[in-house]
């Protein structure tokens, strides 16, 4: 093996991603006192939030009645009952503040009349418990998690954060069951850095590029979730993989339900506006799950548009050109650029694409990521995981619209303020042994000179194509079958794995395959874990299984993927208790829209 | 005295790059003629061409590039990810202009298309040139809100949509830095010229009506190279993939400064 001189860095906590939570996380931090390294494969301003687009929810009640348990309530029933009470509890009562925080932090949010921060309608919001419709989704036009994320990063700016751009976290430096830090590489140069931390973050973002069509960034591998399996920790709840009723036919762009906020409506080849049908009430508005398989069984029945009649249509002809260039001109512009469509004379075509995943690193509120072994949990020491990249879990098996943007800001800065209350600044990191760091060092090596017949593209290609065809919007037991055999084949393949740049600066040929490692044990965990909870609950819809089956399935799914492919499960039980003495917990019910 | 001769490493050769042809049954063939640039080999960079077939290639230059990455040659570098005009990741320069290649069709250029990194800027490898130099211009102006007064103990700070609509689209860049690669004041004087990407960013809190700070951004502004090495060329304007105007802010910055705004 080729030997690496390590570059080394010690701070007291090392954040890997500068999404929205990385950096959210990242500057409280820096505010705190806390000597602090941000490790992202990109420029911060360039990480997958700045693709959100409707915006961040939050009861500021600006737009009329509203209150933080109503949306308490919401986000409880859109995640389907998996949700953990006391969690999404938390998330709805911060967030206001979380919002307000943004602003003062001069983010470029639209205005009301009387200037204060314009919300709009989203899937799932409503007032009263389910009688309303809501006006809680705080936007800047249809761009928020771009004002946010270049918000997000000037903050940093400012408290001159320290940040590690374009360096790839290869793996997690583990010694006895806990995390010392992370081993990275710096892509222009081609050295290998050691950090070393009292506490590791990972705020690394989803793995939507585990799936063929997805509104996810070419960036979106799950590098955290990755590394997680294999210091031979559990991923939670991957079974659940949102589909976005709305990416655009083909290219797989986003169209954001903002679109049907401001009164977009989705029609069949007939004309018809079928969500009447699934969702009498909330119609276009119902939650994402419903909406995708109401157009997945209008597409199966015959009903789709198009040549081959596989996709529907969005309308948003009737808003008027003045409210679609104010509200929404950044969608008026994709859907011409990729879809060639005047949004103010004909519909955009769309089709559910994949676009979030609600599973990812089992953390709590404070971000500590947790494991467990015959069957008691405890905290992974040093481990904390934030963001898309964890699951804590305040979506359950299926998150509303705007509730991530939310997600990134309040845990971001509750496992800022944890770090704060708990780490004592420049306190003495011990040397971790060699044994710690040669395995991975190993694996990097062999991955760099992997001279198989497979390139890391092909190889991809076969992967997502597996995932897209058996773990989609709809599953049975056989697909899921299939599905696992055809990831097996496709982890078993990845030893005949072939990359052809062999120099080190800006390897990109290598990068991609570190992160399809990532993606493939991503790929195993979710598609075994979908064969394995035989129910339907939220985005997990199996068709052999129709119904929500609370008696054996309330609970969370905990996945090991050993370096074999073989997974392992055992679960976690769903917090049913909001643990609070303001707001009452939601029992389970029926969930129609 | 400014160097006037590239750095050897730096300079076309006329010895030909690799060429790989497209596979014979191609239907609709074209030509993607692409800078190459090795740091670790000492040779000077080339143009290597790939001809591929358009019925099997998806729509944006940004998809020949990965079809090429994917299918022929591994090796060719670039930065990618949103692949959807937001991210700012694939700023390079197609058939002559700065532009993102996930939004620029292929269709609409006529004849081989010709890609080369962002201009005068450092290459780090093929089509990734190195920005920090940018980036740094960016933080120089100090990007963040400055507010006079602490924020209302409740609620947010207030401002009207006509106010608003004063920082909307200039707080849109993406900072792809198409605009400043574009300037040959910012070519000539990178080094101390701000460029157009940094000055809209500074505008973006000018004209914001919670930021309390004009008079100490305006005179940090005002200093020859600064600022005043703008001299209205307007390339920025034409390339911005995003449809901003940072020629307009940069004349509106000026004009603060004349009038003795600050």
């Amino acid at each position: 093996m080729t030997s690496y001189p390590l570059v080394e860095h010690r701070a007291d906590v090392v954040v890997v991603g500068a999404g929205g939570a990385g950096l959210r996380a990242t500057l409280g931090l820096a505010e705190a006192g806390l000597e602090t390294a941000c490790i992202t494969k990109v420029f911060p301003t360039r990480s997958h939030t700045v693709a959100a687009q409707g915006g961040i929810s939050a009861a500021l009640g600006n737009m009329g009645d509203d209150d933080w348990r109503y949306h308490f309530y919401d986000t409880v029933k859109g995640s389907d009952w998996l949700g953990d009470q006391d969690a999404i509890a938390y998330m709805c009562r911060e967030a206001p503040a979380a919002v307000i925080e943004l602003e003062h932090y001069g983010l470029p949010f639209s205005r009301t009349e009387d200037g204060r921060i314009y919300q709009r309608p989203f899937g799932g919001m409503t007032t009263h418990y389910g009688k309303g419709i809501a006006q809680r989704t705080c936007a800047a036009a249809d761009r928020t998690g771009h004002a946010m994320l270049h918000t997000l990063y000037q903050q940093s700016l400012r408290h001159r954060a320290k940040f590690f751009i374009e360096y790839f976290a290869i793996d997690l430096i583990m010694e006895d069951g806990a995390c010392r830090g992370v081993l990275a590489l710096d892509m222009a140069s081609g050295t290998l850095h050691r950090f070393l931390a009292q506490a590791t973050i990972l705020a690394t973002g989803g793995y939507g590029r585990a799936y063929f069509s997805c509104t996810s960034a070419h960036t979106c591998t799950g590098d955290g979730g990755g590394m997680v399996l294999r210091a031979g920790l559990p991923l939670a709840d991957m079974e659940f993989v949102q589909f976005h009723p709305t990416g655009i036919y083909g290219a797989g762009c986003l169209i954001t339900e903002g679109v049907r906020g401001e009164g977009g409506i989705l029609r069949n080849a007939g004309g018809e506006r079928f969500m009447e049908r699934y969702a009498p009430n909330a119609k276009d508005l119902a939650s994402r799950d419903v909406v995708s398989r109401a157009m997945t069984i209008e597409i199966r029945e015959g009903r789709g548009v198009g040549p081959l009649k596989d996709h529907l249509h969005l309308h948003l002809e009737h808003l008027g050109a003045e409210v679609i260039a104010k509200r929404l001109p950044g969608i008026a512009e994709t859907a011409m650029i990729f879809a060639n469509v005047d949004v103010t004379r004909a519909p955009i075509p769309v089709q559910p694409t994949v676009h979030y995943n609600m599973g990812g690193v089992p953390a709590n509120v404070n971000g500590e990521a947790l494991t467990s072994s015959g069957g008691s949990e405890r905290l992974v020491p040093g481990l904390m995981a934030v963001g898309e990249a964890a699951c804590v879990s305040v979506h359950g098996a299926n998150r509303l619209g705007s509730n991530s943007l939310l997600d990134l800001v309040v845990f971001g800065r509750a496992a800022a303020a944890h770090c704060a209350r708990t780490l004592r600044p420049g306190a003495s990191l011990a040397e971790p042994k060699a044994s710690a760091l040669d395995p991975l060092l190993d694996r990097f090596d062999s991955i760099r000179h992997a001279s198989g017949a497979r390139p890391a593209a092909s190889l991809r290609d076969e992967m997502q194509r597996a995932m897209q065809r058996d773990a989609a919007v709809f599953r049975t037991g056989d697909t899921l079958a299939e599905g696992c055999a055809a990831l097996g084949r496709c982890r078993d393949a990845f030893g005949d794995l072939g990359i052809t740049d062999r120099s080190l600066v800006f390897n990109t040929d290598l990068v991609e395959a570190l992160e399809l490692d990532n993606l493939l044990g991503q790929s195993l965990a979710t598609i075994h874990s979908a064969r394995n909870r035989t129910e339907s609950r939220g985005a997990h819809a199996r068709e052999d299984f129709p119904a929500r089956d609370d008696a054996n399935w309330m609970k969370h799914t905990l996945a090991w993927v050993d370096p074999a492919g073989a997974v392992r499960f055992d679960y976690r039980p769903v917090q049913l208790e909001t643990l609070a003495a303001d707001v009452e917990r939601i029992p389970p019910q029926v969930r129609a829209y | 005295m400014a160097q006037l001769r590239l750095p050897a490493n730096s300079r076309y050769t006329d010895q030909p790059g690799r060429h790989h042809a497209a596979p014979t049954e191609a239907a609709r063939p074209r030509q993607f003629r692409i800078y190459r640039y090795d740091p670790d080999s000492r040779a000077p960079p080339r143009i290597d061409s790939y001809d591929l077939d358009l019925d099997r290639c998806g729509p944006m230059v940004l998809d020949a590039l990965i079809k090429i990455k994917n299918e022929v040659d591994s090796t060719l570098t670039f930065r990618r990810s949103c692949r959807e005009g937001i991210c700012g990741s694939c700023a390079m320069n197609v058939d002559g202009v700065n532009t993102l290649a996930c939004t620029q069709p292929i269709a609409a250029i006529k004849g081989d298309v010709r890609i080369f990194p962002l201009p005068h800027l450092p290459v780090v490898k093929d089509l990734v040139p190195d920005l920090n130099e940018f980036y740094q211009q960016y933080a120089a102006v100090e990007p963040w809100l400055k507010a006079e007064d602490a924020p209302p103990a409740a609620g947010e700070r207030r401002q009207s949509p006509s106010d608003q609509e004063k920082i909307d689209r200039p707080s849109a860049c993406i900072l792809c830095a198409c605009c400043s690669t574009a300037c040959p004041s910012y070519w000539w004087n990178s080094d101390r010229f701000l460029g157009p990407a940094a000055l809209l960013a500074a505008y973006r809190w000018i004209v914001d009506t919670r930021d309390g700070a004009n008079a100490s951004r305006l005179a940090k502004l005002d200093e020859s190279f600064r600022l005043y090495r703008c001299h209205t060329i307007m390339n920025c304007t034409e390339a911005c993939p995003k449809d901003l105007n940072p020629a307009r802010a940069i004349a509106d910055i000026k004009r603060r400064i004349a009038e003795g705004e600050g």
